[in-house]
């Protein structure tokens, strides 16, 4: 047993709703209690479906277990074929519908329906939301891809998208056209919007863009081997990624490399004057491998940020972010406990963090600024205007989207410039976050002249302390005492606090 | 509300259309996202699936809390091989909570579907542990899962287990059942105080040190329309049970302090003199908000089984026509008071087959259809105007002052519907 408060991902078959809810023409029947059908709204509320999620639950009850849950279950099969007449049948089972071993792959098999059944196991007590998602959509395009004539004109199937994904809507849009830039056309984008006859058809693409690593790589994995289609390894978020993702794509299809950077603005945006305040600015990001990868590559080398901490929650990308991790100096956090990914924050004191939503509601309470890079999304992470992630415009978005929460640059100045105005406080925050303005952690105000452990804190070096910028100010405070223990101080000036400053710099 | 009124023109005897099939309905682990803060010493500990805890992250919305006070002990692979294995499992996390919270008083272990299924005894659990943890910590069990309860039935299932609990006592007194937002709850106080009933107590009580005793002369009025077995638990114990209908709206309201009045040899003319005041009000702010709902049609699917008392006060205080009335459960011995005052008409459903429950909305057409999360956004695609059931829930919707607001509830998507002026 793990005790857990708020998780990062659900349960797999959650993962599989995603996939079946993110297609047309499927339909997915689910052995599961009464109360598992609270995951419709995640797809009605957050991503504001106007449908219904293709999902018949069989809801069983207490008093269905002694009798026959299995006939329950072949009885739904059978209305929810008549009703909606998919062209294809999924079936799995939730955690509860595990445990009483009905079999449903086996009984769905024999009903003899005249469209495909396609079992997909859910191993509830060991896997996760994204393992789940990523398994339906496997053996949705093992049971039905078939091997096909390769199109005339080179062409990619875009493997990944799914309901509920973070920017998964606009991501096809921008590869689409990073595709048909190239001449490039795209022969089926899966799950997303795809029918099962359209599975059927992945086959005749030439090669595969592995859009999303979570969801999409088993897929992927099986066609490059049953049908002889390499696909992409480069996530194209970010400049450099997606230019490196243009590369790949030329390198397998043979056509010419070609980004049209007409639109694209990070570039110039960062290296403008007003972005100088970016320098160095430490950052802590945290959410699933691929955003993690792609965003500390930006965070780096793209805005001049200091990574100063790094990790993901899905354990299927562990070693990546490790090795991530290695080249950053730094260790990385693969965690899926919102507690240690708190203590971790609060212990490194970034100025910003890229997360998740989990992650804005740490930054809310350690008065950190956060911005969204990752699933678990939040309704607004459905925004009605167009707003993706990948290639040159997810570029541009992505620059708004991290220097929104901060401070900006002019404004910085007149902020260290006003310091002791009552309308320039630490704690006014950017002002155009209006009262929404994060507050600042109680600790930091200590009274003049208090003792923490054994030293003392001299009104001067107290001063001189607030001086130093609230998102900081944490770690100097501790860093300082740490220092002064070590050498023996029993008092903290202002001459001190500069000698602790000076050892820490790096 | 008197007997007279409770005539052959109403659902009183109206048959109740059973049906079978898929039921879009929370369980009751839901009912902790309230439960919990009317009890600030308490922790609700779940022995679940990830699928328990998803939910309860669902259905909360938003991450207010960094260490909230309910948290699911996620059953793992190891955990469903042997029965010994999990108990001391249980036992493991509870000692590792209660070190790091000592802010708690009561813990509660909820049963879920796969605790249920592999027949976990929380119940014997509950005890060990509360001998374990005595005096500091008293543990409790109950189950909210899906297979036994629906939504709402969360609550009574943990009343009802906190019931069997309560010391027993002789005093004459009233037990107001049901957990109600603060707001609320000091207005109800401030009512029967100034209307004179004697030594008012409260389950689920805020303090765990000072629990309402129960005994033979213990009168209990529910505020709340799923309490049946928290009801008959306390009747178990000795108390009576007042009859009324469910304080909604400000007839409702007045016919429930009436009961209770009368229950304790006050009369209702006493009643009448006291709420004067507050009943304009509540009839004024009503009416104002009436003027979208007047002549309209309204749909509930099952929820919360608060359809009824809701359905009571659309169709006799705010001039609706309800066409169908749709219940998780219905509770016949507390619902009658209700029933007996909505106008002949609406089906009454209990429990749901959705497939077939749209087929029925779709031919009803109402003017405002109330259904669950799952169902509003579609059904508002199909040019339908949905009430979301779990607002009323959540909101305060009891008693006088919230009168127009609960009607205001109701009246704000058709009047939203009616200033949109672009198609969606």
């Amino acid at each position: 047993m793990k005790l857990s408060v708020w998780t990062y991902e659900g349960p797999p078959h959650v993962g599989a709703m995603r996939v079946a809810t993110a297609m047309k023409g499927l339909h997915f029947v689910l052995h599961a209690p009464q109360g598992d059908t609270y995951a419709d709204l995640l797809f009605t509320m957050i991503e504001r479906r106007n449908h219904r999620p293709p999902v018949t639950y069989t809801t069983f009850q207490a008093r269905d277990l002694g009798s026959d849950t299995a006939r329950l279950f072949r009885e739904s099969c059978l209305s929810a074929y008549e009703r909606f007449k998919p062209e294809a049948l999924l079936i799995g089972a939730s955690c509860t519908a595990e445990l009483i071993q009905d079999d449903p792959g086996g009984l769905g098999a024999a009903m003899g329906l005249p469209i495909p059944v396609i079992p997909v196991e859910l191993p509830s007590y060991q896997r996760k939301e994204n393992f789940g998602a990523d398994e339906t959509f496997f053996q949705i395009t093992r049971a039905l891809a078939k091997s096909l004539p390769r199109t005339k004109t080179v062409s990619a199937n875009l493997i990944g998208p799914t309901a509920l994904g973070f920017r998964h809507r606009d991501d096809i849009t921008e590869v689409t056209a990073l595709l048909e830039d190239m001449g490039i056309a795209v022969n089926v984008v899966a799950p997303f919007d795809a029918t099962p006859s359209d599975i059927a058809r992945l086959g005749a693409a030439h090669f595969n863009v592995l859009m999303y690593p979570e969801t999409g790589e088993a897929a992927c994995r099986w066609l490059e081997r049953t049908f002889d289609q390499p696909f992409t390894k480069v996530v194209p978020i970010g400049v450099g990624a997606t230019q490196d993702f243009v590369q790949e794509v030329a390198d397998i299809s043979g056509a010419t490399a070609r980004l049209d950077t007409s639109r694209l603005r990070l570039p110039w945006y960062s290296a403008s004057v007003d972005s100088t305040y970016l320098t160095g600015k430490r950052v802590f990001v945290f959410g699933d491998g691929s955003h993690v990868i792609t965003a500390a590559r930006i965070a780096k080398s793209e805005m001049g940020f200091d990574v100063v901490g790094v990790g993901c929650y899905n354990r299927e990308m562990a070693r990546p972010v490790r090795a991530l991790a290695k080249e950053l100096g730094l260790e990385a956090l693969i965690s899926d406990d919102y507690l240690d990914v708190e203590a971790a924050i609060s212990e490194a004191s970034p100025e910003l963090i890229l997360g998740t939503q989990m992650e804005r509601h740490i930054g809310k309470r350690l008065g950190i600024p956060c911005a969204v890079i990752s699933s678990p999304v939040h309704v607004q992470d459905f925004p009605a205007r167009y707003a993706p992630q990948m290639g040159v415009e997810g570029a541009n978005v992505i620059f708004d989207t991290w220097v929104h929460p901060l401070v900006m640059g002019l404004e910085e100045h007149l902020l260290a410039m006003f310091r002791e105005d009552p309308e320039f406080h630490d704690a006014a925050g950017p002002s155009h976050h209006g009262h929404s303005a994060p507050l600042p952690p109680v600790e930091e105000n200590p009274k003049p002249q208090v003792a923490s452990g054994d030293v003392i804190w001299l009104e001067s070096a107290q001063k001189e302390l607030r001086k130093i910028p609230i998102f900081v100010r944490g770690k100097a405070r501790r860093n300082t005492e740490a220092f002064a223990a070590s050498q023996g101080a029993q008092e903290i000036s202002v001459e001190l606090l500069y000698e602790a400053k000076a050892y820490y710099a790096r | 509300m008197t007997q007279a009124n409770v005539a052959a023109g109403s659902c009183a005897d109206t048959p109740v259309l059973r049906q079978r099939g898929q039921h879009e309905v929370f369980c009751g682990l839901t009912s902790i996202i309230w439960l919990h803060r009317k009890m600030p010493d308490a922790f609700f500990l779940v022995i679940g699936s990830r699928t328990c805890a998803h939910l309860l992250q669902s259905a909360a919305g938003v991450m207010i809390f960094a260490e909230p006070r309910f948290g699911t002990a996620i059953l793992e692979e190891t955990d469903l091989a042997g029965m010994a294995d999990a108990q001391t499992e249980i036992d493991l996390q509870v000692e590792r909570l209660l070190s790091r919270r000592s802010d708690i008083k009561r813990l509660f272990l909820v049963a879920s579907c796969p605790s249920e299924v592999i027949k976990l005894d929380l119940e014997t659990a509950a005890q060990r542990l509360s001998r374990m943890h005595a005096p500091k910590v008293r543990v409790h069990a109950y189950s909210g899962s899906g297979i036994e309860t629906t939504f709402t039935q969360g609550e009574d299932s943990c009343l009802a287990a906190m019931a069997a609990d309560l010391p027993t006592g002789t005093d004459d007194g009233l037990l107001v059942v049901g957990a109600l937002p603060d707001v609320v709850q000091d207005q109800m106080m401030n009512l029967l105080d100034r209307i004179g009933v004697p030594n008012v107590k409260i389950l689920p009580h805020a303090d765990s040190s000072n629990p309402p005793a129960i005994g033979k002369n213990t009168k209990i009025a529910l505020v709340q329309p799923f309490l049946g077995e928290t009801a008959t638990a306390l009747e178990r114990a000795g108390a009576s049970r007042i009859v009324a209908p469910f304080p909604f709206g400000e007839k409702g309201t007045t016919a429930w302090l009436i009961a209770v009045a009368e229950a304790f040899g006050i009369s209702a003319q006493h009643v009448l003199n006291v709420t004067e005041a507050a009943r304009n009000r509540a009839r004024h702010a009503v009416s104002k908000e009436a003027e979208a709902l007047t002549g309209r049609t309204v749909f509930f699917f099952p929820d919360s089984q608060l359809e009824i008392p809701l359905a009571r006060f659309l169709t006799t205080e705010c001039g609706m026509t309800a066409l169908e009335i749709g219940s998780p459960y219905l509770d016949r011995r507390l619902m009658a008071p209700d029933l007996a005052e909505i106008p002949q008409g609406p089906v009454i459903s209990e429990g749901q087959d959705v497939e077939k429950q749209l087929d029925r909305a779709r031919a009803a057409k109402a003017d405002l259809t109330v259904c669950g999360l799952g169902l509003a956004n579609p059904l508002e695609a199909e040019g339908m105007t949905t009430k979301w059931a779990i607002e009323l829930v959540f909101s305060p919707v009891h008693f006088y002052e919230q009168a127009g607001d609960l009607a205001g509830l109701f009246a704000r998507p058709l009047r939203r519907r009616a200033l949109l002026e672009v198609n969606a």
